[in-house]
């Protein structure tokens, strides 16, 4: 079966300034494929790069087709949505706004039954529905910004540090979430995490970046028992 | 108290070109984070073609239909051939950009039609209504900006498109991750600024006849009505052109006299942008991380 996502030589930086140096990487159909590294290590662009939001060269394969020439509205278009670093809400637009968005690719038939599966994994965004989306507690806009990708109806989920900022509890509850996502949606997720236990319990695919390359790569379980992974991030 | 309530409404009237201005600023500011100096030129530019229109034969709300149709038309070409390409082009270009259109307008307009002055018709007469209270021609300026501005209001309001277009003014990257074609969101604000600005044109050429340099007085009052609301904000902007109309009038009626007019509305700006320098309804947006 060709996987999901496949990710071969992918170079990217930022004006003459290299931060990618060639990565290979792959996420199967709904599998959730975990890329762990420092900070500075170039996760976040490489996320960017799949999306086509820095300038990227090497080959990305949607489902076999390539997609490193799609400008960014055309990779969403193919189905890949990504929730980037600092969630990318619309802050000052509504929650139902914000939802709206999300499926502004979609025919309303589709969006419409989507917004109530949205709905049974984050409950509290219906009753935020008129409020401003800046507003809502971090734990509420990371919630937002999960729910407007999902309403993508995406095959693909780039999810860039769900965790951060939050408090213990919150982040339990979404990792809780995104595994029900991942069986229920059957979307492939490719997770950027600072917290490499969490991360690698929820994987099945884990690589781990070191400036701008990939030094690890592996099923999670694997990963887990890596002497450098663990001194490095797991701390034991 | 008749002349009163007169000056009252004669200055919403105005007010009302002034606030459709300010709105066509606002969008494209929203657009590009500058002023579209030429957003004057470009309205006296559309005057000028609903003006041929009429001369070749077509009836007075034919012509206001085209040429707000072929306003559109330009003006997202405008952002298509000339901001497209200037997109991650330093500031101090962009300004260069719009000066440049509003000389090439202006001269456009003077090497087409040539500079005299020419009168432009009412299609509202200007028999006095209700007693001497309004004007038919005041109170048909004031009809038609507020059903425009209805429009554009419930246009974004209530659509997709709009939501979309309101999306790119906030926030491009994340627009492009929901799969937004930002570059054609961009265009189309273009164009409903322009058309807005042609409406504002043919609005107010009866009154200060037609000639190439007529804006220019028409947007400084525009611009300083978006500024009083809040440049980041299409409802301050409006709220702010219609106040600075009726101020003009008023002031001009009962304390300063014409001459000083324009001193009386930019002195109650620069006291309330000393009070609060985002605008009356400035951009406050409560958050939490
Ligand atoms: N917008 C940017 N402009 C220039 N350099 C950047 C930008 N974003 C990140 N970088 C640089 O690229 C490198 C990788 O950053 P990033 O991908 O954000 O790492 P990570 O997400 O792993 O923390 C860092 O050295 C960072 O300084
Ligand atoms: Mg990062």
């Amino acid at each position: 079966m060709t996987p999901l996502l496949v990710v071969r030589n992918l170079r990217a930086g930022y004006g003459a300034t290299a931060v990618l140096h060639g990565i290979d990487l792959a996420v199967a159909e709904a599998g959730i494929t975990a890329l762990l590294g420092a900070n500075g290590a170039g996760k976040t662009t490489t996320l960017r790069a799949i999306s086509g939001t820095v300038h990227r060269r090497g080959e990305i394969r949607l489902t076999g087709e390539r997609i490193d020439g799609c400008r960014t509205e055309d990779v969403a278009r193919r189905g890949v949505a990504h929730v980037p670093d600092g969630r990318g809400t619309f802050r000052e637009l509504t929650v139902d706004e914000n939802l709206r968005l999300g499926a502004y690719t979609r025919p309303a038939a589709d969006a419409a039954e989507d917004r109530a599966r949205v709905f049974g994994w984050f409950p509290v965004l219906r009753s935020r529905l008129r409020q401003q989306a800046g507003t809502l507690s971090g734990g509420e806009q990371q919630m937002l910004a999960i729910a407007r990708a999902l309403l993508l109806r995406p095959r693909l989920l780039l999810l860039d540090e769900p965790s951060f900022g939050l408090a213990p509890i919150v982040v339990g509850e979404i990792f809780a979430i995104m595994r029900d996502i991942r069986r229920v949606a059957g979307v492939g997720i490719l997770l950027v995490e600072q917290n490499a236990a969490l991360a690698l319990d929820l994987a099945d695919q884990a690589c781990l970046l070191e400036t701008g390359r990939i030094v690890v790569a592996g099923p999670a379980d694997v990963l887990r028992a890596d002497t450098t992974v663990r001194r490095s991030y797991l701390g034991y | 108290m008749l002349g009163f309530w007169h000056q009252i409404l004669a200055g919403v009237a105005t007010g009302g070109i002034y606030a459709s201005l300010a709105l066509a600023l606002v969008m494209i500011h929203q657009a590009t984070h500058h002023i579209n100096f030429a957003q004057g030129e470009m309205a006296t530019f559309s005057a000028y073609l609903a003006y041929a229109l009429m001369v070749s034969g077509v009836p007075y709300w034919g012509a206001f239909g085209i040429t707000v149709v072929l306003s559109f038309a330009l003006g997202a070409l405008i952002e298509r051939v000339l901001l497209r390409p200037l997109a991650h082009a330093p500031d101090l270009t962009l300004i260069g950009v719009f000066i440049g259109l509003l000389l090439i307008l202006n001269a456009l307009c003077g090497w087409i039609w040539d500079f005299t002055i020419k009168p432009f018709p009412s299609p509202f007469g200007s028999r006095p209504l209700l007693g001497g209270l309004v004007s038919s021609a005041e109170l048909g300026t004031i009809a038609v900006t507020f059903v425009m501005l209805l429009l554009i209001w419930a246009f974004f309001r209530f659509t997709k498109l709009g939501l979309a277009m309101r999306a790119v003014a906030h926030n491009p990257e994340s627009s492009r991750l929901v799969g937004i074609r930002v570059g054609a969101m961009l265009a189309l604000g273009w164009g409903l600024a322009a058309a807005v600005g042609a409406v504002a044109g043919m609005m107010i050429a009866p009154v200060v006849f037609l000639d190439p340099n007529m804006m220019s007085g028409i947007l400084l009052y525009a611009f300083a009505g978006a500024l009083l609301g809040g440049l980041d904000n299409p409802f301050g902007a409006v709220l702010g052109g219609f106040l600075v109309g009726v101020i003009e009038n008023v002031g001009g009626a009962y304390l300063v006299g014409t001459e000083l007019k324009l001193s009386l509305a930019l002195a109650v700006i620069a006291f309330v942008l000393m009070l609060k320098p985002s605008g009356l309804l400035g951009r406050a947006v409560a958050s939490r991380v």
